[in-house]
């Protein structure tokens, strides 16, 4: 396999085309499993969701099960789910608190801190056993941005915060619609598997070109519940203004004028009457605390955000945090949390929660017709051989702004997914920016 | 004849439920609203938090009237895609139980089995337990909360409920 084939970047000629075998065949998974996942950084989960000593949670990330929890002294730790002896997972439950972690196999024990702090008959070891060297295992490095936990199995990549690049500001953006500086993510997770390729959510989580025709049962909901769904402009797709725009290192976003409500704070008519006075409240404190220009920047646009390779943060309708993992080269799996301010109200929690079911997640008015695009789209991509490629050059011609309808941004994932990929050496472990 | 909820028996309700399931697969949507009170609400919880309220949990769905009038209008749309060929379905009702009752509502809970058909596709098997409340409406039984309660522990391939489960 040459992965060098796969994207074609000419800016001379206005070529950009990704080859379909990128989303089709399984060996290129195999690449991406260790030229991709295992050298970025990963979303883990939000600190939120761990909070006394002893928390945890499990779940997958980058293909290892792993424990997302809080040691004896609540500092937040990542351990991988698997015992030192034979390699059972030491936890088996989806969430709760625990004293420690235990293997029923053969009886190994674990501390909150991932000490091995029991091993039955420990007599029969020779004087080589180092119990000390035997605690949980947890990945090169984890660290945290404003809440958002990540690991990354690489030891030479690049600080978080570096790593980040310009995906920053935009996470400040959804944190400062908090009063109190902090967000939560609230009870209740989405699961679904789509049948496609992961790199056709990542197109899609920020792809606005499909709205008007994969989402029109969505706007005419809108409408009819007496939402104003302006013309778009001469030469625009979309009713309202909005750019895409890459942040370096692959993440990219889509930084759009809101048409479509926002719990902070933007009030449109599907809310009812009875919500109006409370986003009133929400958008009075935003302009108190920030000044009337962020303010409007917080409240009046709404921003879909990839950090590459695999995170969606949508602030639309709601805010939500979407991850997901392949399973195969034609299908993933799909997590997704409601994120919230932490200590809103009940009023404007209800509000966020109803604003999110409107157009997210798998009984959502949207969300089911992108996984149905996504689904047709591979099983189109059986033919990648006969069709080997699809065109991205949408916007290409054009210096300065480029909208949310062009490419620019799905452009900038696929080139790092590029470097990545095409980089097997050292140096490109090492960077793993 | 007058419904009296007091005097209503399991049979009645299950001949009800079947009614309904009745409509759902044979797509009549329209008809199958009329079964609901004008103030019914539809749920699907989260797979991890089977007893919540969508005022604080995330839910799949939680529709009022509104959004579930809404919902109908969107699924005999052509682009709701995720329903464009329509799914077949087939609905198993049962284990009804009525569990509580008084003179204006009966409590009740059902098993169930949706199969899910698409070109393309496995048979998808939507399995769980419905938790209804009915009242008596112009003497006739109606839905004022229908629950629909998953067993798996991830929807995983199930995917998209779209439809109504």
């Amino acid at each position: 396999m040459n992965v060098s084939t796969y994207v074609i970047n000419d800016s001379a000629a206005m070529d950009f085309r990704v080859h379909r075998g990128a989303l089709a065949d399984p060996a290129v998974l195999d690449l991406e499993r260790e030229r991709v996942f295992d050298r970025c950084w990963i979303y883990v989960g939000h600190e939120s969701e761990v909070i006394a000593p002893g928390d945890f949670r499990t779940r997958n990330v980058g293909g290892r099960p792993i424990i997302f929890a809080r040691d004896s002294q609540a500092r937040i730790r990542v351990f991988l789910n698997s015992c030192r002896h034979r390699g059972a997972t030491v936890c088996r439950e989806v969430s709760g608190n625990a004293k420690g972690y235990f293997c029923f196999y053969h009886g190994w024990s674990y501390d909150r801190d991932g000490r091995l702090d029991g091993v039955p008959g420990q007599a029969s070891y020779p004087p080589s056993f180092d119990r000390s060297q035997l605690g949980l295992t947890e990945p090169a490095q984890v660290d945290t941005y404003r809440g958002f936990v990540f690991l990354t199995f690489n030891p030479q990549a690049l600080p978080l915060g570096d790593y980040l690049a310009g995906a920053k500001e935009y996470i400040d953006l959804i944190v400062d619609q908090s009063p109190t500086g902090e967000m939560e993510v609230i009870r209740g997770v989405q699961e679904y598997d789509i049948r496609a390729n992961w790199k056709l959510l990542v197109e899609n989580s920020f792809d606005d070109y499909h709205l008007m025709t994969t989402h029109s049962t969505w706007l005419n909901y809108m409408k009819s519940s007496g939402v104003e769904i302006k013309r778009p402009e001469k030469g625009h797709l979309m009713p309202s203004h909005g750019i895409g725009k890459a942040l370096g290192n692959g993440h990219a976003v889509i930084d759009n004028e809101n048409f479509r409500g926002r719990p902070v704070a933007k009030w449109i008519p599907l809310y009812g009457d009875e919500a109006k006075p409370e986003i009133e409240r929400l958008r009075a404190e935003l302009v108190e605390r920030l000044g009337e220009a962020r303010a409007r920047r917080v409240a009046d646009t709404n921003r879909n955000l990839v950090v590459f390779p695999n995170l969606v943060l949508n602030d639309g309708s709601s805010v939500t945090i979407r991850t997901f993992y392949p399973l195969a080269a034609d299908r993933m799996q799909v997590r997704a949390w409601a994120l919230g301010p932490k200590g809103e109200s009940a009023k404007a929690r209800a509000i966020r929660l109803d604003s999110f079911l409107t157009f997210y997640g798998p009984g959502g008015f949207a969300t089911p017709d992108d996984v149905e695009a996504l689904e047709a789209v591979q099983q189109g991509l059986a033919t990648w051989r006969e069709v080997p490629w699809s065109v991205m050059t949408r916007g290409m011609n054009k210096d300065g702004e480029q909208l949310n309808t062009d490419e620019q941004h799905l452009r900038a994932f696929w080139i790092r997914w590029k470097e990545l990929m095409e980089d097997g050496t050292a140096a490109g472990a090492r960077d793993g920016r | 004849m007058a419904v009296d909820l007091t005097a209503v028996t399991r049979s009645d309700v299950e001949e009800f439920l079947y009614e309904e399931a009745a409509l759902l697969d044979a797509w009549k949507l329209d008809e199958w609203l009329a079964l609901l009170t004008h103030d019914a609400c539809y749920r699907v919880p989260a797979n991890d938090t089977p007893e919540a309220q969508p005022t604080d949990t995330l839910f799949l769905i939680a529709d009022d009237i509104n959004r579930l009038r809404a919902r109908v209008v969107r699924l005999k749309d052509k682009n709701a895609h995720a329903e464009f060929p329509r799914s077949r379905t087939r609905r198993i009702v049962s284990n009804v139980r009525i569990v509580s009752r008084d003179a204006d509502a009966l409590s009740v809970v059902a098993n169930f089995v949706v199969y899910r058909f698409r070109r393309d596709e496995r048979i998808r098997e939507y399995v769980g337990s419905y938790k209804y409340v009915l009242r008596a409406v112009d003497g006739a039984l109606r839905i004022a909360y229908r629950e629909a309660i998953l067993d798996p522990l991830e929807l995983g391939s199930l995917g998209s409920v779209s439809l109504i489960l």
